[in-house]
């Protein structure tokens, strides 16, 4: 051993493509399996929200417009990417009490995650698009595209394979979002962030951001220019996912909602999570000479 | 042009007479048209309409029954049944029922042939239904007999077809039924909407308890008589009358699976507050501004009678209306013209007239609406235009309206009329137009003129609306998906995505 003092990093948010700090200059303290503190998360405001949104709305129509073919590759290299650092999600899982095999268990599931969504990127609208044989001498045909910004809140447990399993679905379909990191386990997340950097994603098109979701639930429900909110956690209680509900409608934002327990399992991973954050569009043309 | 034929040389004698923008064909005094009613000797009309409920007409809980207006006549046509909550409860037991020991009991393919046999006895009485939907709404003859009624039909053919064929409709999915679903449709196009929420909702195995607009509950009514005709088991259909009061009632019914509504975006959203928190599924068909592109290589002439037709089918009592008119600016004083042009020739007046293009606005309360949108665009400084028809003296009849001179701002290019009003505004890049287009919280159709493929496959993509119509506008058929963006829905109605909001998925 040497008496070499070890650099600890500095946990932040990560917000079109750049890593601040919470504007509000306010941090919660995470804990290690011991109890231990383990880093100063930021507790991010609303403020930040807004900021995200901004930043996934500038990113969300050139995120659209770049072809299936290349969202596949970026999430295939988001995987090749987390694969190079397995040893470290493997250890900051493991400060949180989880056994070796246990994390390297939840790192594997969470690289072949983004393999299963980046294949799907140019094969869903081929499964659930139509082409409609109108009684009409028109062309006309149904494609899904993508609602546009999606505010997130990640799994509370699972902080890494919940949090890819729920980004994969929503940007693979060309959409933007802003992530709520899990509360009690941020850190993942932010590492993941850094996985994202260095894989040719667009700034903006994920967004991560950490803090208390009581605080920020009416800002992420409500905010005008998001178009969906999706979480998956069993434990949110009735009058919470009430208070998610009746903020949607303001804008008619979209709630997905996916109660899912084992996040492991392979029912937690499927084509309809992508087009649940899909709109269909009808085009008709006339046939004609 | 005369028997004799022309030659070459005569033609170079005439003299040269260039067309002004502004030339048409002009009838005036030569051509007029002489009357041409339906006869509604064979559409039997009641006095009084009472609920249908578990398969029999019963009268409401609390006695109470409004009138509804012929609104040509401003008569009263017919009474129906204002059903509360008694009447709603006995509706959804009948349903729960029904649903759970006959129609899930039933093999899908003889589901399905209950549903064929309701598209057959609506074509075999559409002429009747035609003109009830005309006598109750106030739309033309010649459109309940050749779009409502026929598309009701085929929306009942398309559904049935699928009831036995749902495994191949969800890849990796076993569809089941939700149970019990409320739906609610509006006035613009009753029959149509019926069979729009009852044909999926049949086919997928759900039963239903429907409430039709209060102006235009007749054609539901009648369908209550199809649907003992066809033989389909008791409670499978219930069809309860009443206002938003009645509308209410089911949106909060414990005993109900799934809401569907067709209305307006205000209503939409209380509806989707009610269910906040609960497992209801729902699918809300709501209000558009639709954007109509019209750029400089379009076919001018098509493209004339596109927006014709995409402002003022239907009174304009059309969801998705094109309301907005954006043409490229170079274009701009030769479309108006040829617009009014056409608009001069727009015969206003009895529904029941086969000549008639624009009938009656259905209720008193959207005529009043409509003036006071009329109102309001004259004082917020644009230019009005209408038609100089003649108009019946009674009855809610609005002539085809234009505005130019409009801002992006003004209320009337944001807020959704629902009348024969159409508002014109210019732009210079496709950008710009894409951008003008895009600009209200809505999201249902639109409408792209231009002679360019590349153009309109760019141009629909980027414009966030449910349904495309390029080159062409207001085309609606059963196999066709239709529903809306942003604040305009959630859900999609028609075809095979219209069969999701209808099952849950294992």
């Amino acid at each position: 051993m040497s008496d070499r003092i070890e650099v600890l990093k500095t946990y932040k948010t990560y917000v079109g493509g750049n890593f601040p700090r919470t504007e509000s200059g306010r941090y919660y303290k995470v804990y290690d399996k011991d109890d231990n503190v383990l880093a100063n998360a930021c507790q991010c405001s609303r403020k930040d929200l807004r900021d995200a949104v901004v930043a996934a709305g500038d990113a969300q129509p050139g995120w659209n417009d770049r072809t299936a073919y290349n969202r596949g590759q970026i999430l295939y290299r988001i995987a090749e990417m987390l694969e190079t650092r397995k040893a470290q999600f493997i250890e900051e899982l493991e400060t949180i009490g989880y056994s070796n095999e246990e994390a390297e268990e939840e790192v594997n599931t969470s690289i072949d995650r983004l393999i299963y969504y980046a294949g799907w990127s140019d094969k869903y609208q081929q499964v659930f698009g139509t082409i409609n044989p109108v009684a009409s001498s028109h062309f006309n045909f149904s494609m899904p595209e993508p609602m546009g910004i999606v505010n997130i809140w990640a799994p509370e447990e699972r902080p890494l394979l919940g949090l890819v399993s729920v980004m994969a679905p929503v940007i693979v379909g060309g959409n933007s979002c802003i992530i709520l990191a899990s509360e009690k386990y941020p850190l993942s997340a932010v590492s993941f962030a850094e996985v994202l950097n260095s894989s040719d994603v667009p700034g903006g098109v994920v967004n991560i951001l950490t803090g208390y979701r009581d605080e920020l639930l009416e800002h992420m429900t409500t905010h005008m220019d998001v178009n969906a909110f999706f979480y998956t956690d069993t434990t949110v209680d009735e009058e919470a996912r009430k208070q998610i509900d009746e903020n949607a409608t303001l804008n008619l934002k979209r709630v997905i909602r996916k109660p899912i327990e084992d996040w492991l399992a392979d029912d937690s991973q499927s084509p309809y999570f992508i087009t649940d954050f899909q709109e269909i569009k009808t085009t008709w043309h006339p046939v004609g000479l | 042009m005369s028997d004799d034929q022309q030659t070459a040389d005569t033609i170079e004698e005439k003299p040269y007479k260039p067309s002004s923008p502004s030339s048409k064909l002009n009838f005036d005094g030569v051509w007029e048209y002489d009357d041409a009613p339906q006869s509604t000797e064979h559409a039997e009309v009641k006095e009084q309409y009472d609920l249908y409920i578990d398969g029999e007409f019963v009268a409401p809980e609390k006695g109470r029954y409004f009138d509804s207006v012929n609104p040509a006549t401003e008569e009263t046509l017919c009474s129906f049944a204002e059903a509360t909550q008694q009447d709603i409860d006995k509706a959804v037991k009948a349903a729960r029922n029904a649903f759970e020991n006959e129609w899930s009991e039933l093999e899908a393919k003889e589901r399905g042939k209950y549903i064929f046999r309701l598209a057959r006895l609506i074509q075999e009485r559409a002429r009747e239904f035609a003109i009830l939907e005309s006598l109750d709404g106030g739309k033309p003859i010649r459109e309940s007999r050749d779009v409502d009624i026929p598309l009701a039909a085929a929306h009942f053919f398309y559904y049935a077809g699928w009831a036995d064929k749902l495994e191949y409709a969800f890849p990796g999915k076993k569809a089941e039924p939700l149970g019990v679903a409320g739906q609610i449709i509006p006035w613009n196009f009753p029959m149509l909407m019926l069979a729009w929420k009852i044909a999926p909702a049949l086919a997928t195995g759900n039963t239903v308890v429907l409430k039709p607009a209060e102006t235009t509950s007749l054609t539901a009514l009648k369908f209550a008589e199809l649907c003992r005709d066809a033989g389909l088991p008791d409670g499978v259909v219930n069809i309860v009358t009443g206002a938003g009061q009645t509308g209410s009632t089911i949106v909060n019914h414990k005993g109900i699976d799934k809401i569907a509504f067709t209305g307006s975006t205000k209503v939409g959203k209380i509806i989707k507050e009610s269910l906040a928190g609960t497992d209801k599924k729902y699918t809300l068909e709501l209000g558009g501004k639709g954007p109509n592109i019209i750029f400089e290589d379009a076919p001018l002439d098509q493209a004339v009678e596109g927006i014709i037709n995409a402002i003022f089918f239907n009174q304009g009592h059309v969801c998705c209306a094109g309301s907005r008119l954006f043409v490229q600016e170079g274009i701009a004083d030769k479309v108006i013209q040829k617009l009014r042009d056409r608009m001069e020739t727009l015969i206003v007046g009895d529904p029941l007239d086969k000549n008639t293009d624009i009938g009656a606005v259905n209720s008193e309360q959207q005529y009043n609406k409509i003036n006071e949108y009329l109102e309001l665009g004259v004082n917020e400084g644009a230019d009005m235009y209408q038609s100089s028809c003649q108009i019946p003296e009674e009855g809610y009849f609005c002539r085809p309206t234009l505005f130019t001179n409009v801002a992006q701002s003004n209320r009337i290019v944001q807020e959704e009329i629902f009348g024969p009003v159409l508002t014109v505004q210019t732009f210079r890049t496709a950008e710009e137009g894409i951008a003008k287009a895009n600009n209200t919280p809505y999201g249902l159709a639109g409408g792209v003129w231009t002679d360019k493929g590349s153009k309109i496959f760019k141009v629909g993509s980027k414009i966030r609306n449910g349904v495309v119509w390029s080159n062409t506008y207001n085309k609606f058929d059963p196999t066709s998906p239709f529903g809306g963006f942003k604040e305009s829905g959630e859900g999609r109605e028609g075809g095979l995505h219209g069969l999701y909001p209808y099952v849950k998925l294992r």
